[in-house]
Formats: C-alpha cells, structure tokens, sequence
C-alpha cells in the first residue's frame, strides 16, 4: 500500500505525437482514482507509464517514496489489469493467479493460501483447474482481477476492465471491485472512458483531455461545479447543456431572451452557458425571467422524461417529471445558482 | 467460415480431380510399384524378375554399411533439426523485439527471408569449396586441414552447416509470425509477474510457440530425411565411397548408380514406413502436449 505521485509527466512519442502533457496528480494511500476521458485522451499511456510498460519522456512517478522512472515493471509492486485480460492462455486459472508469486519465490504454501483465499472471494473455486479458453468473459475477468489482488500490491491497476462485458455483468463488476477495493484498501488508478462508471468508483476522477489534466475531484465536485466547458459536456448523463450567450450589464442573454440571474455576476461580453438538464424546470405563472423553449421531441424515461427543444436557436434538453404537462412551447425558468458559465474561447469555468 | 453449396454434386470432385490425379501418379503409384518391386530380384539387365520375398529387406538389415548409414541418419536428422530450429528461434525472437509495430521493416525482412533459401543453400555450398570456400580457409587458420567431399568427418560437418544453413530462413519466418501472434498484453502481463526475461521465455513465450515449434519440428525432420539430397549430392558428387551419405541417398544409389532396383526399393519402403511411423508418433503423442487456442 503507498501513495502514487505523479509529477509533471509527459510523454511524447516519435513523430511529434504529445500523448500526455505535464500531468500531475497525487494519489493518496489507499485512494480510488479514475482517469477518463475520451478515447486518444491519453488515459492508457498514463496508466502504462505508471506500470513501467511504458516509458516516461518528462517528469517524475514515485510510488511510495520510490521514484520509479527507470523501474522495470516486475519490480514495480503494482498489478495490472488488462482491457482484454492477458491471461496466460496455456496455464490453468490457478497457474495463471500463482504465476507472478511463484516468480517472487514466495513460498508455495504462502502461494496455496492466496490463491485459495482470493478464488473464494471472486468464486471462482469451481474454475481453479480450467484454461482460460473454458472461461466464460465474466469469469476470465474474475480471473484477471484474481491475478491481482494474490499479489498484494502496493497498486492496482485498471486500464478498462469492464469494457469488454455485457452492460448489465459491467453493472454487476463495477459494484464488486469497489467493494473489493474498500475492503483491501489498496490504492488503485482505474481507466475507463466511461464518466459513469468514473462517477459510480471513483474517490476522485481525473478528467483528461488531449493529454492534459482538466480537472481533478470527487465526482461531486466534478459533476457540480466542472472547471471546464469539456469536463461539463464530459460528465453527466445526458450531457449538460452548453449554449451560447452573452453578458449585458449583469444580466444572461439568450438569443433574445434574458435570464435573471438573482444576483450571480454574469460578465459583459460572449459567454457559453452550461445546465444540466434536471437544473430546469416549467415556470408558473408568467412571470419575469421565463425562457420560451420549442419543443422538438420528447423520451420517455420511465422516472422522468427528457425533453428535447430550442431556446431561440439553441438545442437544449430537459429533464421534467413523468406527467408533466408538455405542450409545443414550454416556459421555464433556469435555477440561477445552478448555472454554469464559461469562457467561449478558453472553456475555463468563470 | 462461409458455407457453400455446390450446384451439382459432381463438381466437387472434378475440382478435387487435378489434386488427386497428382497425388496418385507421384505418390500412390510410385509407392505400390516399390512395395511390388522390393519382392523382387531384378536382373539388372532388365530381363525379367525373380520373387524372393524378404530377402531384400533382410539384406539391407544384416548388412554393416546400410546400419552405418542409418546411424548417420539419425545423427544426421537430430543435429539438423535441433540446430536449425534454435538458430530460426534465436534469430527470430531477436528480430521480433527489433521490429515490433514497425510494419514496413517486417515486410522487408521477411520478403528477404522468403527468397533466400535456395540462394542460401547455393552459397552454403560456395563455403565448403576446396580452393574458394571462406570456411576452409578460416578452418586453416585454426590447423584443420579441411578436405569435403573426402575425409569423412569433415563432410559430415559440412553436410550439416549448409543442410541448417539452408533450413533456417524457413524456420526463422515461422517463428517471427509465431511471435508476432502472441498478444502484446500477455507479454506485459508477464513482464509485471516475472522479472527475468528468460524465465519469461521459458514460461510464457515459449508455451505460446509450441504450436508453431511442432509444426516446424515436423517440417525439419523431413526435410533433414528428404530434402537435403540435393545438398549431399552436390557435396559428395556422386561418390559415396568413403563419404557420409543418408539412407535417401543411399536408395539413389543403390537403384541408379547399382541398378539394384530390388535392394532399392526394399529401402525406400523402409524409410516410407519410418515416416509413417513419425508422423503418428508426432500426432498421437506430441500434439496431445501441445496447447492450441
Ligand atoms: N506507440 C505509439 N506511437 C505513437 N502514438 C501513440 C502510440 N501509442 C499511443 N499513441 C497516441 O497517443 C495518444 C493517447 O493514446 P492512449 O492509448 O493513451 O489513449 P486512450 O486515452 O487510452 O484511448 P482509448 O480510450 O481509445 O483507449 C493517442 O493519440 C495515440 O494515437
Ligand atoms: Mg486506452
């Protein structure tokens, strides 16, 4: 168990291409951390460079106190699990969990114990004598994450576990690792290019974006007050309105309607305004500060319904109650401390 | 895999027609003839035959010069086949971590390894040259006086050097893509679990080959019995005398140059057994051990 620091790292490969760009992030003992974004973001050149697969162009990673730059991955005390599993597909699933103790001469009946312990926590004592190829997807990743946790080690590495699963198995796993996770304390990055399971794992998400870090935080944090345009239209689902407005002497124009902003300051001058979907609801009565919004069309979501329009020539969609009256034009009224504002050029949070 | 159904029932067989007509004149033919022959004395003049059921076979068993010959056979094989395959494995697995994910470089490599055999096995030849040959001389250098093609030991060595000179481009291409098939991930999951590259040679890398090790293993000892005729005839130019020779050349001797078509046959139907008896023995026992995906 140790702390991961991650320090200024960059990596560049030949021909120019910057995969990752001064990233810094430290991870404390014992910590969840989900690195997402979208694919090419960086995510797996980070997560390799951390397990010695890859190497580090610029910049420091220590695990522990140990500075681990030069480290090769064996020596590394981490474990990874891999996208497709890399199981050894020639060596039965209790070879593949005693493979990398075996290979650290720990003693075999340390090893027996292990293995036995960690194919009861996944169950999978029934499989302990099969290949890997006589494994269904599910039980192959249980495996994969067998082969890490007999290993004890400092880290855990993710890169995309699940991604290979039926949704409803990615559900499922998504719950269990966690559980495994708090349950052995074992600091973990975990990759994945899906901001709801950063959301549902993480104790802190690190969101990139062409190889640098947009924001770091809880996914309370992220999911409420996003630094960035990109880390609002990345995290939540359905993705948080952006739409673009303007300043005008402290008031928040649309087009040619105005929301009242209750005293929030809203700079003069082109702004881009960010709401999520549920931070919107019909106006009563027909009072100042209502949007108009056309309506397009409309899902139904069971719970809820998400309603799809234009406010003048915006896309906008909105997340009202199952029943809610619905009509062609709707007013509603936006919550002004729920309002998210950005630089239109920057994308930085205002 | 797609399924396709042939519009008339006949026509299967007429595309399997050319195939089979081969197989049966090179093949089955040739080897009922010599089942037939090895039965028989012939008069070496061609006026007719005399049936003498095993005599043939037994004379070959009893006789000192067809055991020696066998023994360098064995010797012969063995030596050709375990070096040719470590050689293609060594070279390929150092040529693997040079070219891996450089595309174009793989393509270059492999084309000049695909085109290289017969060429390699022309200048293989070229070094075991009494008067040019770059191996006599440095074999000089050292004080053995080489002689190929006269002293018997000497032969012997030069018989191997090109008979796995020629073999390795062979191997060595089935290696490298044996290689390049063994997922990048499995790799680096061993090279998390196990620090010592040789150990994950041992372990993992090797394991994952078996398949294409098998197959090469096959391949190299039928091309040490067969093919390597070419190779021998070139080196001892029709004079076995004193020389080293295989049981394959043997035959060729005996039938074309002893006109003891008997004799002859009696050992091809030996040696046609032998590979019969490989052949099981390699599917029933060692592909059993080898793990397929
Ligand atoms: N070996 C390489 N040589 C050159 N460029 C590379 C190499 N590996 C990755 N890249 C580039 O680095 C960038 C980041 O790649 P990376 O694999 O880290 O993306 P990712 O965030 O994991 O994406 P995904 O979600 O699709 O897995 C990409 O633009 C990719 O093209
Ligand atoms: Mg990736």
């Amino acid at each position: 168990m140790a702390q991961v620091t991650i320090e200024n790292v960059s990596k560049s490969y030949a021909g120019d291409v910057r995969a990752v760009n001064s990233v810094s992030i430290a991870i404390e003992d014992g910590e969840f951390i989900v690195l997402v974004g979208p694919s090419g973001c960086g995510k797996s050149t980070l997560l390799r460079m951390v397990a010695g697969l890859e190497s580090v162009t610029e910049g420091t990673i220590r695990i522990g106190e140990r500075t681990v730059n030069e480290v090769e991955p064996a020596e590394r005390d981490i474990a990874m699990v891999f996208q497709n599993y890399a199981l050894y597909p020639h060596m039965t699933v209790r070879q593949n969990l005693a493979y990398g103790l075996k290979n650290r001469g720990t003693p075999k009946a340390e090893i027996d114990k292990r293995v036995a312990e960690a194919s009861r926590i996944l169950e999978l004592d029934q499989y302990l004598d099969r290949k890997p190829r006589q494994l269904s997807g599910g039980q192959r990743q249980r495996v994969a994450m067998g082969r890490a946790i007999v290993r004890e080690p400092a880290a855990f590495l993710f890169d995309e576990p699940l991604s290979n699963l039926d949704a409803k198995l990615r559900v499922q796993m998504r719950g269990e690792i966690k559980q495994l996770q708090r349950r052995l304390a074992t600091t973990s990055i975990y990759v994945t290019h899906d901001q709801l399971e950063a959301m549902t794992m993480a104790d802190r998400i690190v969101v990139l974006n062409g190889g640098h870090v947009e924001q770091i935080g809880t996914p309370l944090e992220v999911y409420r007050a996003p630094q960035s345009a990109f880390v609002a239209s990345f995290i939540g689902s359905p993705a948080m309105n952006l739409i673009a407005a303007r300043g005008e002497g402290g008031r928040l124009v649309i087009g040619d309607q105005t929301v009242t902003m209750n005293g929030a300051e809203v700079p003069n001058g082109p702004l881009t305004l960010g709401v999520r979907a549920e931070d919107m609801a019909l106006a009563s009565g027909n009072g100042d500060g209502h949007v108009e919004m056309a309506i397009d069309y409309v899902e139904e979501l069971g719970a809820s319904r998400l309603v799809h329009g234009r406010l003048t020539d915006e896309r906008l969609a909105l997340s009202l109650p199952s029943g809610a009256p619905l009509s062609d034009r709707l007013s509603i009224t936006l919550d002004p401390h729920r309002l998210h504002l950005f630089d239109p050029d920057s994308g930085r949070r205002i | 895999m797609k399924r396709v159904q042939f519009s008339s029932p006949y026509l299967p067989y007429l595309f399997l027609l050319p195939q089979m007509t081969v197989v049966f004149i090179f093949f089955y033919w040739p080897s009922v003839q010599a089942i037939q022959s090895s039965f028989y004395l012939e008069d070496p003049f061609g006026f007719g035959a005399t049936f003498v059921g095993f005599d043939n076979y037994l004379e070959a068993f009893k006789s000192s010069h067809y055991q020696q010959i066998a023994r360098f056979t064995v010797v012969f094989t063995i030596l050709v086949t375990v070096f040719s395959l470590s050689i293609g494995l060594l070279l390929a697995t150092t040529a693997d971590t040079v070219i891996r994910g450089s595309g174009p470089y793989k393509t270059l490599l492999i084309c000049v390894y695909a085109i290289a055999p017969p060429v390699a096995g022309l200048i293989g030849m070229m070094f075991f040259d009494q008067h040019i040959g770059p191996f006599v001389t440095m074999a000089a250098w050292f004080g053995w006086d080489m002689k190929v093609g006269i002293d018997y030991v000497d032969t012997a060595f030069a018989m191997i050097v090109v008979a796995v000179w020629k073999q390795i481009p062979y191997n060595f291409i089935f290696f490298l893509s044996g290689l390049q098939g063994i997922p990048v991930s499995v790799r680096e999951a061993a090279a998390i679990d196990n620090r010592s590259r040789l150990g994950r040679f041992r372990t993992v890398t090797l394991p994952l080959l078996a398949p294409t090790a098998f197959f090469l293993l096959i391949i190299n000892m039928t091309y040490s019995l067969f093919d390597t005729f070419g190779i021998i005839d070139v080196i001892v130019k029709d004079k076995a005398a004193n020389n080293p020779i295989t049981l394959v050349y043997k035959v060729y001797m005996d039938g074309f140059r002893g006109n003891d078509i008997g004799g002859s046959a009696a050992q091809s139907v030996i040696l046609m057994l032998i590979v019969l008896l490989l052949t099981v023995f390699q599917f029933r026992f060692i592909e059993r051990r080898v793990h397929y995906n």
